[in-house]
Protein backbone atom coordinates (compact mmCIF):
# COMPACT_ATOMS: atom_id res chain seq x y z
CA UNK A 1 0.00 0.00 0.00
CA UNK A 2 2.24 2.41 0.91
CA UNK A 3 4.20 3.19 -2.78
CA UNK A 4 0.74 3.64 -4.03
CA UNK A 5 0.85 6.41 -6.60
CA UNK A 6 -1.23 9.66 -4.68
CA UNK A 7 -4.45 11.61 -6.67
CA UNK A 8 -2.88 14.61 -6.92
CA UNK A 9 -6.38 16.22 -5.70
CA UNK A 10 -5.46 14.98 -2.07
CA UNK A 11 -3.46 18.67 -2.32
CA UNK A 12 -5.28 20.46 -4.46
CA UNK A 13 -8.87 21.94 -4.05
CA UNK A 14 -10.73 24.70 -2.74
CA UNK A 15 -13.03 25.30 0.35
CA UNK A 16 -16.91 25.23 -0.51
CA UNK A 17 -19.85 25.45 1.11
CA UNK A 18 -20.92 21.79 0.65
CA UNK A 19 -17.86 20.62 2.78
CA UNK A 20 -18.33 22.55 5.41
CA UNK A 21 -21.86 21.14 5.68
CA UNK A 22 -19.96 18.04 5.36
CA UNK A 23 -17.52 18.52 8.48
CA UNK A 24 -20.19 20.35 10.64
CA UNK A 25 -22.48 17.54 10.59
CA UNK A 26 -19.80 15.12 11.71
CA UNK A 27 -18.68 17.75 14.28
CA UNK A 28 -21.90 18.13 15.54
CA UNK A 29 -22.58 14.74 15.27
CA UNK A 30 -19.42 13.66 17.57
CA UNK A 31 -19.74 16.77 20.00
CA UNK A 32 -23.04 15.84 20.80
CA UNK A 33 -22.21 12.18 21.41
CA UNK A 34 -19.70 12.74 23.73
CA UNK A 35 -20.44 16.30 25.80
CA UNK A 36 -24.38 15.92 25.32
CA UNK A 37 -25.02 12.59 26.03
CA UNK A 38 -22.50 12.61 29.02
CA UNK A 39 -24.87 16.05 30.13
CA UNK A 40 -28.20 14.06 29.49
CA UNK A 41 -27.28 10.80 31.63
CA UNK A 42 -26.63 13.54 34.45
CA UNK A 43 -29.66 15.69 33.82
CA UNK A 44 -31.57 11.91 34.43
CA UNK A 45 -29.51 11.05 37.04
CA UNK A 46 -30.40 13.93 38.80
CA UNK A 47 -33.55 13.92 38.35
CA UNK A 48 -33.78 10.01 39.44
CA UNK A 49 -32.23 11.01 42.79
CA UNK A 50 -33.82 13.71 44.11
CA UNK A 51 -34.50 17.74 44.00
CA UNK A 52 -31.49 18.12 46.07
CA UNK A 53 -29.13 16.46 43.34
CA UNK A 54 -31.51 18.12 40.25
CA UNK A 55 -30.51 21.75 42.38
CA UNK A 56 -26.94 20.59 41.68
CA UNK A 57 -27.23 19.65 38.20
CA UNK A 58 -28.73 22.93 37.44
CA UNK A 59 -26.33 25.11 39.21
CA UNK A 60 -23.63 24.00 37.25
CA UNK A 61 -25.01 23.43 34.00
CA UNK A 62 -27.58 26.56 34.25
CA UNK A 63 -25.92 28.93 36.43
CA UNK A 64 -27.85 32.31 37.36
CA UNK A 65 -25.20 34.43 35.75
CA UNK A 66 -26.31 37.59 38.11
CA UNK A 67 -25.59 35.58 41.30
CA UNK A 68 -22.11 34.69 40.83
CA UNK A 69 -19.44 35.74 42.60
CA UNK A 70 -16.27 36.96 41.08
CA UNK A 71 -13.31 36.78 44.47
CA UNK A 72 -10.94 34.61 44.97
CA UNK A 73 -11.37 30.64 44.11
CA UNK A 74 -14.83 31.84 43.24
CA UNK A 75 -13.68 32.95 40.14
CA UNK A 76 -12.83 29.51 39.30
CA UNK A 77 -16.04 28.05 39.64
CA UNK A 78 -17.51 31.30 38.15
CA UNK A 79 -15.85 31.22 34.64
CA UNK A 80 -16.65 27.36 34.31
CA UNK A 81 -20.14 27.89 35.03
CA UNK A 82 -20.05 30.54 32.34
CA UNK A 83 -18.33 28.36 29.88
CA UNK A 84 -20.69 25.58 30.32
CA UNK A 85 -23.75 27.67 29.75
CA UNK A 86 -22.57 28.42 26.63
CA UNK A 87 -21.96 24.29 25.94
CA UNK A 88 -25.97 24.05 26.41
CA UNK A 89 -26.19 26.54 24.08
CA UNK A 90 -23.34 25.16 21.44
CA UNK A 91 -25.43 21.98 22.01
CA UNK A 92 -28.55 23.11 20.98
CA UNK A 93 -26.90 24.86 17.76
CA UNK A 94 -25.09 21.45 17.37
CA UNK A 95 -28.37 19.26 17.58
CA UNK A 96 -30.07 22.41 14.65
CA UNK A 97 -27.36 22.05 12.52
CA UNK A 98 -27.06 18.21 12.62
CA UNK A 99 -30.73 18.11 12.50
CA UNK A 100 -30.67 20.08 8.71
CA UNK A 101 -27.96 18.32 7.46
CA UNK A 102 -29.14 15.19 8.15
CA UNK A 103 -32.13 15.78 6.66
CA UNK A 104 -30.05 16.72 4.01
CA UNK A 105 -28.04 13.08 3.46
CA UNK A 106 -32.23 12.21 3.17
CA UNK A 107 -32.76 13.91 0.30
CA UNK A 108 -29.38 13.06 -1.17
CA UNK A 109 -29.93 9.83 -0.33
CA UNK A 110 -32.89 9.34 -2.74
CA UNK A 111 -30.44 10.59 -5.26
CA UNK A 112 -31.80 14.41 -5.26
CA UNK A 113 -30.10 17.97 -4.98
CA UNK A 114 -26.86 16.85 -6.78
CA UNK A 115 -27.43 19.59 -9.35
CA UNK A 116 -24.86 22.06 -8.92
CA UNK A 117 -27.12 25.16 -8.07
CA UNK A 118 -29.30 23.35 -5.61
CA UNK A 119 -26.40 21.52 -4.05
CA UNK A 120 -25.00 24.96 -3.21
CA UNK A 121 -27.96 26.56 -2.30
CA UNK A 122 -29.14 24.06 0.62
CA UNK A 123 -24.99 23.80 1.67
CA UNK A 124 -25.55 27.47 2.48
CA UNK A 125 -29.36 27.11 3.36
CA UNK A 126 -28.93 24.26 5.56
CA UNK A 127 -26.76 25.88 8.59
CA UNK A 128 -27.86 29.00 8.39
CA UNK A 129 -31.51 27.79 9.22
CA UNK A 130 -30.08 25.88 12.00
CA UNK A 131 -28.77 29.38 13.38
CA UNK A 132 -32.29 30.92 13.14
CA UNK A 133 -34.09 27.75 14.50
CA UNK A 134 -31.54 27.85 17.23
CA UNK A 135 -32.19 31.45 18.36
CA UNK A 136 -36.13 30.56 17.45
CA UNK A 137 -35.76 28.06 20.21
CA UNK A 138 -33.95 29.95 22.97
CA UNK A 139 -36.14 33.19 22.44
CA UNK A 140 -39.70 30.90 22.68
CA UNK A 141 -37.76 29.04 25.77
CA UNK A 142 -36.67 32.18 27.56
CA UNK A 143 -39.55 34.33 27.19
CA UNK A 144 -42.30 32.14 27.17
CA UNK B 1 -4.17 -14.52 -4.87
CA UNK B 2 -3.20 -13.03 -8.43
CA UNK B 3 -6.20 -13.64 -10.22
CA UNK B 4 -6.83 -10.17 -11.28
CA UNK B 5 -7.22 -6.91 -9.49
CA UNK B 6 -9.11 -6.64 -6.12
CA UNK B 7 -12.00 -5.30 -7.59
CA UNK B 8 -12.24 -7.95 -10.20
CA UNK B 9 -12.52 -10.55 -7.69
CA UNK B 10 -15.65 -9.31 -5.77
CA UNK B 11 -17.59 -8.02 -8.87
CA UNK B 12 -20.67 -9.76 -8.95
CA UNK B 13 -21.07 -11.18 -5.90
CA UNK B 14 -22.83 -8.34 -4.38
CA UNK B 15 -22.70 -6.32 -1.26
CA UNK B 16 -21.09 -7.98 2.29
CA UNK B 17 -23.97 -6.59 4.01
CA UNK B 18 -22.69 -5.22 7.02
CA UNK B 19 -22.23 -1.89 4.98
CA UNK B 20 -25.62 -1.31 3.97
CA UNK B 21 -27.11 -2.41 7.54
CA UNK B 22 -25.12 -0.20 9.08
CA UNK B 23 -25.92 2.75 6.98
CA UNK B 24 -29.51 1.91 7.21
CA UNK B 25 -29.77 1.77 10.82
CA UNK B 26 -28.03 5.02 10.93
CA UNK B 27 -31.45 6.36 9.23
CA UNK B 28 -33.45 4.67 10.87
CA UNK B 29 -32.09 5.78 14.51
CA UNK B 30 -31.61 9.00 12.93
CA UNK B 31 -35.54 9.36 12.22
CA UNK B 32 -35.81 8.48 16.15
CA UNK B 33 -33.71 11.16 17.30
CA UNK B 34 -35.49 13.39 15.02
CA UNK B 35 -39.21 13.08 16.04
CA UNK B 36 -38.35 12.15 19.44
CA UNK B 37 -35.89 15.33 20.13
CA UNK B 38 -38.28 17.27 18.45
CA UNK B 39 -40.85 16.45 21.05
CA UNK B 40 -38.07 16.39 24.02
CA UNK B 41 -37.57 20.06 22.81
CA UNK B 42 -41.35 20.99 22.20
CA UNK B 43 -42.26 19.59 25.71
CA UNK B 44 -39.25 21.98 27.03
CA UNK B 45 -41.11 24.76 25.70
CA UNK B 46 -45.00 23.73 26.48
CA UNK B 47 -44.09 22.80 30.06
CA UNK B 48 -44.30 25.74 32.74
CA UNK B 49 -41.25 25.98 33.96
CA UNK B 50 -38.36 23.25 33.96
CA UNK B 51 -37.93 22.95 37.71
CA UNK B 52 -37.44 19.51 39.55
CA UNK B 53 -41.28 19.16 40.21
CA UNK B 54 -42.61 19.65 37.06
CA UNK B 55 -40.32 17.26 35.22
CA UNK B 56 -40.60 14.43 37.80
CA UNK B 57 -43.90 14.60 37.59
CA UNK B 58 -44.07 14.65 33.73
CA UNK B 59 -41.79 12.23 33.44
CA UNK B 60 -43.73 9.85 35.69
CA UNK B 61 -46.54 9.97 32.69
CA UNK B 62 -46.72 6.57 31.09
CA UNK B 63 -46.54 8.23 27.61
CA UNK B 64 -43.80 11.03 27.89
CA UNK B 65 -41.71 7.94 30.00
CA UNK B 66 -41.88 5.73 27.47
CA UNK B 67 -40.79 8.41 24.73
CA UNK B 68 -38.02 9.46 27.27
CA UNK B 69 -36.69 5.51 27.36
CA UNK B 70 -37.01 5.30 23.21
CA UNK B 71 -35.34 8.58 22.60
CA UNK B 72 -32.48 7.62 25.18
CA UNK B 73 -32.11 4.19 22.72
CA UNK B 74 -32.16 5.53 19.74
CA UNK B 75 -29.53 8.38 20.66
CA UNK B 76 -27.23 5.96 22.02
CA UNK B 77 -27.97 3.37 19.40
CA UNK B 78 -27.01 6.44 16.51
CA UNK B 79 -24.00 7.97 18.59
CA UNK B 80 -23.01 3.96 19.12
CA UNK B 81 -22.25 3.54 15.17
CA UNK B 82 -21.60 7.29 14.33
CA UNK B 83 -18.99 7.10 16.74
CA UNK B 84 -17.30 3.70 15.24
CA UNK B 85 -17.53 5.35 12.13
CA UNK B 86 -15.17 8.05 13.31
CA UNK B 87 -12.86 5.74 14.79
CA UNK B 88 -13.00 3.38 11.99
CA UNK B 89 -11.85 6.76 10.01
CA UNK B 90 -9.10 7.78 11.97
CA UNK B 91 -7.56 4.98 14.47
CA UNK B 92 -5.28 2.09 11.91
CA UNK B 93 -3.29 0.45 14.37
CA UNK B 94 -5.74 -2.49 15.27
CA UNK B 95 -4.64 -2.78 18.97
CA UNK B 96 -5.93 0.64 19.91
CA UNK B 97 -8.63 0.42 17.31
CA UNK B 98 -9.76 -2.65 18.64
CA UNK B 99 -9.60 -1.03 22.82
CA UNK B 100 -11.22 2.40 20.97
CA UNK B 101 -14.31 -0.16 19.74
CA UNK B 102 -14.50 -1.54 22.76
CA UNK B 103 -14.61 1.08 24.68
CA UNK B 104 -17.23 3.17 23.00
CA UNK B 105 -19.59 -0.55 23.50
CA UNK B 106 -18.69 -0.54 27.13
CA UNK B 107 -19.88 3.37 27.41
CA UNK B 108 -22.26 3.19 24.77
CA UNK B 109 -24.57 0.01 26.78
CA UNK B 110 -23.62 1.27 29.93
CA UNK B 111 -24.76 4.87 29.62
CA UNK B 112 -28.16 3.68 27.83
CA UNK B 113 -28.70 1.20 30.39
CA UNK B 114 -28.29 4.19 32.82
CA UNK B 115 -30.33 6.64 31.01
CA UNK B 116 -33.47 4.07 30.73
CA UNK B 117 -33.01 2.73 34.16
CA UNK B 118 -33.46 7.15 35.51
CA UNK B 119 -36.37 7.15 33.32
CA UNK B 120 -38.09 4.17 35.00
CA UNK B 121 -36.89 4.71 38.59
CA UNK B 122 -38.43 7.93 37.70
CA UNK B 123 -41.69 6.95 36.27
CA UNK B 124 -42.03 3.71 38.78
CA UNK B 125 -41.59 5.85 41.89
CA UNK B 126 -44.78 7.69 40.78
CA UNK B 127 -43.63 11.33 40.08
CA UNK B 128 -42.18 13.93 42.47
CA UNK B 129 -40.57 12.24 45.66
C1 LIG C 1 -12.37 20.77 3.32
C2 LIG C 1 -12.27 19.63 2.81
C3 LIG C 1 -12.86 18.34 3.33
C4 LIG C 1 -13.74 18.12 4.34
C5 LIG C 1 -14.41 19.14 5.26
C6 LIG C 1 -13.96 16.69 4.40
C7 LIG C 1 -14.79 16.08 5.32
C8 LIG C 1 -15.07 14.72 5.31
C9 LIG C 1 -15.96 14.04 6.22
C10 LIG C 1 -16.73 14.68 7.35
C11 LIG C 1 -16.00 12.73 5.86
C12 LIG C 1 -16.83 11.65 6.49
C13 LIG C 1 -18.07 11.53 5.64
C14 LIG C 1 -18.94 10.41 6.05
O1 LIG C 1 -18.49 9.49 6.72
O2 LIG C 1 -20.11 10.46 5.64
C15 LIG C 1 -15.10 12.57 4.75
C16 LIG C 1 -14.86 11.37 4.12
C17 LIG C 1 -13.93 11.20 3.13
N1 LIG C 1 -13.16 12.18 2.53
FE1 LIG C 1 -13.20 14.12 2.95
N2 LIG C 1 -13.21 16.09 3.44
C18 LIG C 1 -12.52 17.07 2.75
C19 LIG C 1 -11.65 16.92 1.71
C20 LIG C 1 -11.33 15.71 1.15
C21 LIG C 1 -10.38 15.53 0.07
C22 LIG C 1 -9.63 16.65 -0.61
C23 LIG C 1 -10.35 14.19 -0.19
C24 LIG C 1 -9.56 13.39 -1.19
C25 LIG C 1 -9.00 13.86 -2.21
C26 LIG C 1 -11.26 13.54 0.72
C27 LIG C 1 -11.48 12.19 0.74
C28 LIG C 1 -12.37 11.57 1.57
C29 LIG C 1 -12.62 10.14 1.58
C30 LIG C 1 -11.97 9.11 0.70
C31 LIG C 1 -13.60 9.92 2.56
C32 LIG C 1 -14.23 8.60 2.96
C33 LIG C 1 -15.48 8.44 2.15
C34 LIG C 1 -16.36 7.36 2.65
O3 LIG C 1 -15.98 6.63 3.60
O4 LIG C 1 -17.45 7.23 2.09
N3 LIG C 1 -11.83 14.48 1.51
N4 LIG C 1 -14.54 13.80 4.41
C1 LIG D 1 -32.48 15.38 14.11
C2 LIG D 1 -32.03 14.23 14.33
C3 LIG D 1 -30.87 13.59 13.61
C4 LIG D 1 -30.77 13.29 12.28
C5 LIG D 1 -31.81 13.53 11.18
C6 LIG D 1 -29.47 12.68 12.11
C7 LIG D 1 -28.99 12.18 10.91
C8 LIG D 1 -27.79 11.58 10.74
C9 LIG D 1 -27.35 10.89 9.54
C10 LIG D 1 -28.17 10.74 8.25
C11 LIG D 1 -26.11 10.43 9.76
C12 LIG D 1 -25.25 9.62 8.80
C13 LIG D 1 -24.35 10.47 7.98
C14 LIG D 1 -23.57 9.62 6.98
O1 LIG D 1 -24.04 8.55 6.57
O2 LIG D 1 -22.47 10.05 6.61
C15 LIG D 1 -25.71 10.85 11.09
C16 LIG D 1 -24.46 10.63 11.67
C17 LIG D 1 -24.16 10.88 12.99
N1 LIG D 1 -25.02 11.37 13.97
FE1 LIG D 1 -26.90 12.00 13.64
N2 LIG D 1 -28.82 12.65 13.31
C18 LIG D 1 -29.65 13.20 14.26
C19 LIG D 1 -29.40 13.38 15.61
C20 LIG D 1 -28.20 13.07 16.24
C21 LIG D 1 -27.91 13.28 17.63
C22 LIG D 1 -28.87 13.93 18.64
C23 LIG D 1 -26.62 12.84 17.84
C24 LIG D 1 -25.80 12.82 19.10
C25 LIG D 1 -26.14 12.24 20.16
C26 LIG D 1 -26.10 12.37 16.59
C27 LIG D 1 -24.83 11.84 16.39
C28 LIG D 1 -24.33 11.43 15.17
C29 LIG D 1 -22.98 10.98 14.94
C30 LIG D 1 -21.87 10.87 15.99
C31 LIG D 1 -22.88 10.65 13.58
C32 LIG D 1 -21.63 10.17 12.83
C33 LIG D 1 -21.01 11.37 12.14
C34 LIG D 1 -19.81 11.00 11.30
O3 LIG D 1 -18.75 10.85 11.86
O4 LIG D 1 -19.95 10.90 10.07
N3 LIG D 1 -27.08 12.52 15.63
N4 LIG D 1 -26.76 11.54 11.67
Amino acid sequence: MSNRPLSPHLSIWKWGPHMLVSILHRVTGDGMALAGLAILLWWLGALASGPAAYDSFTGWMWADIGALQWSGIDILWSLLKVLLKIVMIGLSWAFFTHMLSGLRHFVLDIGAGYELDTNRLWSIASPVIAVILTAGFWALLLLR
Amino acid sequence: MGNGTSIGKVRGLGSAHEGPHHWLVQRFTAIGNLVLMLWLLGSFLLLPDLGYGTLASYFAKPVPAVAMILLVLSLFWHARIGLQVLIEDYVHTPGNKFAALALLNLATIGGGAFGIFCVARLALSGGAA
